[in-house]
């Protein structure tokens, strides 16, 4: 069975904040067609400062608790809270676990994609972020479900993040700061649907190429 | 951009650096930097007024710590809702075990990190409940008032509730007459021109010259329309029918009217204004209790400004013309009164 190894828990938060930090000029450029522009900047701050906190002998728990904290204490707006507990609550989903299997890993998504609902209260087709994590978290389970291997449920899931993501192209806002334009929010990306994809994508790349057994 | 800046992403903590500094009698620092709490808080046996919200809103929100007012502030980014961290941080500096009166805006943001800062306040037995002001008719409409935005009201709901905490009322007390204050409390703002966040650097929205944008938000938020830009006292025309049928406001009231600039318009031209609105409310039968004109609420630099208008009974009167002392908000105790 594959497994990805507790002891390389500080990869997944160097590689996202290389993600993220990359990706800051382009979050924000799409932050700013409908708010104000700082989407890129906040997140990039929050997560590079996870990483300076970070206990590089961390398990994935540990790892991924730091970087939930360090979102919920020090970045404000609406990202700060949604990203800080669904890093927290998938934190709390593989504590005390050696080592992340592919149910487990479903476990942590499940958590996260709950904790971001019952806290920003949106539904999917709201332009949101769970634009991408609904689709994303639905095509894992569907996958682990036909028992397909860890690697490729992975992939399966960062393709439907893709696709969540893009879809929110059509969409009006229904939430959030964005919803103020109704209709004049359509024809843009979600930012937040493209922060997830990154996050989510990043975090697949890393756990495949990291996966043993 | 020609403004006094250093490092743009450094403007939140060097700004509240220099206030710390310029009120030392009034404001106290707290172990977290991004919050500040009222020298005197918390004070024993008395609830705990606490705000929040992104900076860029002077006086809002730290200008209103102080006697009689806010107990604790969460300060959040340029525009940027405080984390959750903060706002928690805030409730501790200001509970003395009376419990908190969480009285803030309504935005996304603020409302999820106000909601975790509840759950872990909830965990240290702090009881912290909340008034979410949506004052700004504009926004949305009457049947959708539960998203309409906080904006310039929001200074009369924290006089009310931080006179009603100081009376040493319990903590529903607080909350009931600070949400009866948002219930009778309507805004509208006008904006002229846009603003630029530091750390953006460009304004994030335009008002072309020669227009002017009714009913726009604190943050540029688009209003109900963009038109050509008006005399004056046309533009009093404006906001006081935007405002006055939406309560509605009716011939008899007694209203407190607050007149705020949004960062760049000359003082001068608020008074022009309020001259108008005054004469305009008087045509339609109300009395202006107490007038507020000045920059109260502002936006940064944005050119315009926003028109408040509450209605009061003897219970708003009475909280309203209490003393008050704070860098944005300073208040004799009401004389003539026999």
């Amino acid at each position: 069975m594959s497994l990805y190894p507790g002891a390389q828990g500080a990869n997944i938060l160097r590689d996202l904040v290389a993600t993220i930090q990359r990706n800051a000029a382009y979050l924000s450029e799409l932050d700013g067609a409908v708010g104000d522009g700082d989407h890129g900047v906040n997140m990039s701050k929050g997560f590079g400062m996870a990483l300076q906190r970070l206990n590089a002998d961390a398990d994935v728990s540990g790892v991924l608790d730091t970087l939930g904290n360090t979102l919920l204490g020090e970045i404000g707006g609406a990202m700060g809270p949604l990203y800080g507990t669904f890093f927290l609550d998938m934190a709390a989903a593989c504590r005390g676990k050696a080592d992340i299997d592919a149910a487990t890993f479903g476990a942590m998504l499940r958590a996260g994609l709950d904790g971001v609902q019952d806290l920003g209260g949106a539904a999917a087709g709201d332009k949101t972020l769970l634009d991408t994590l609904i689709p994303a978290q639905a095509q894992y389970a569907a996958a682990l479900a036909e028992g397909v291997p860890f690697a490729e449920a992975l992939k399966r899931m960062a393709m439907a993040a893709e696709a969540g993501r893009d879809a929110t192209l059509d969409m009006v806002a229904k939430i959030g700061r964005a919803s103020r334009l109704g209709e004049r929010s359509r024809g843009h990306v979600d930012a937040g649907a493209a922060s997830c994809f990154l996050i989510l994508g990043s975090m697949a790349a890393t756990l495949v190429g990291g996966l043993t057994g | 951009m020609q403004r006094f800046v250093n490092d743009p992403g450094q403007v939140v903590e060097e700004m509240l650096q220099g206030f710390v500094k310029a009120h030392p009698d009034l404001i106290a620092p707290t172990p977290n930097p991004r919050v500040l709490k009222y020298a005197a808080a918390p004070m024993a046996g008395k609830v705990g007024v606490v705000t929040g919200g992104g900076s860029g809103h002077k006086p809002a929100f730290v200008g209103y710590l102080g006697h009689n007012l806010v107990d604790a502030v969460a300060v959040g980014e340029v525009f940027t809702s405080p984390s959750a961290q903060a706002f928690y941080d805030a409730f501790k500096a200001a509970d003395s075990g009376a419990g908190v009166a969480c009285l803030y805006g309504n935005y996304a943001g603020d409302n999820l990190n106000v909601k975790l800062a509840r759950r872990m306040a909830e965990k240290d037995g702090i009881r912290v409940e909340v008034v979410v002001a949506n004052d700004d008719v504009p926004s949305a409409p009457p049947d959708e008032r539960g998203k309409r935005r906080g904006v310039a009201g929001e200074v009369l709901m924290w006089k009310v509730g931080g006179a009603k905490a100081a009376q040493g009322a319990p903590l529903d007390e607080v909350i009931r007459v600070a949400q009866k204050a948002i219930d009778h409390t309507r805004s509208v703002g006008v904006g002229l021109t846009p603003c630029t966040i530091p750390a953006v650097g460009k304004p994030n929205f335009t008002i072309e010259a020669g227009k002017m944008e009714v009913g726009i938000g604190h943050h540029g938020e688009p209003g109900i329309e963009v038109t050509d830009l008006k005399p004056a006292d046309e533009i009093a025309r404006l906001m006081v029918d935007i405002v006055l049928p939406d309560l509605p406001f009716n011939s008899g009231d007694e209203v407190v009217a607050l007149v705020s600039g949004l960062g760049a318009t000359p003082v001068m031209e608020l008074y022009i204004l309020y001259n108008r609105i005054e004469a305009l409310l008087a045509a339609a039968g109300l009395r202006v209790y107490r007038p507020y004109v000045g920059n109260y609420f502002t936006s940064l630099e944005m050119m315009g400004a926003t028109l408040t208008l509450m209605k009061v009974d003897d219970e708003l009167k009475a909280l309203v013309d209490m003393e008050a002392d704070s860098m944005g908000l300073k208040q004799l105790p009401k004389r003539g009164n026999v």
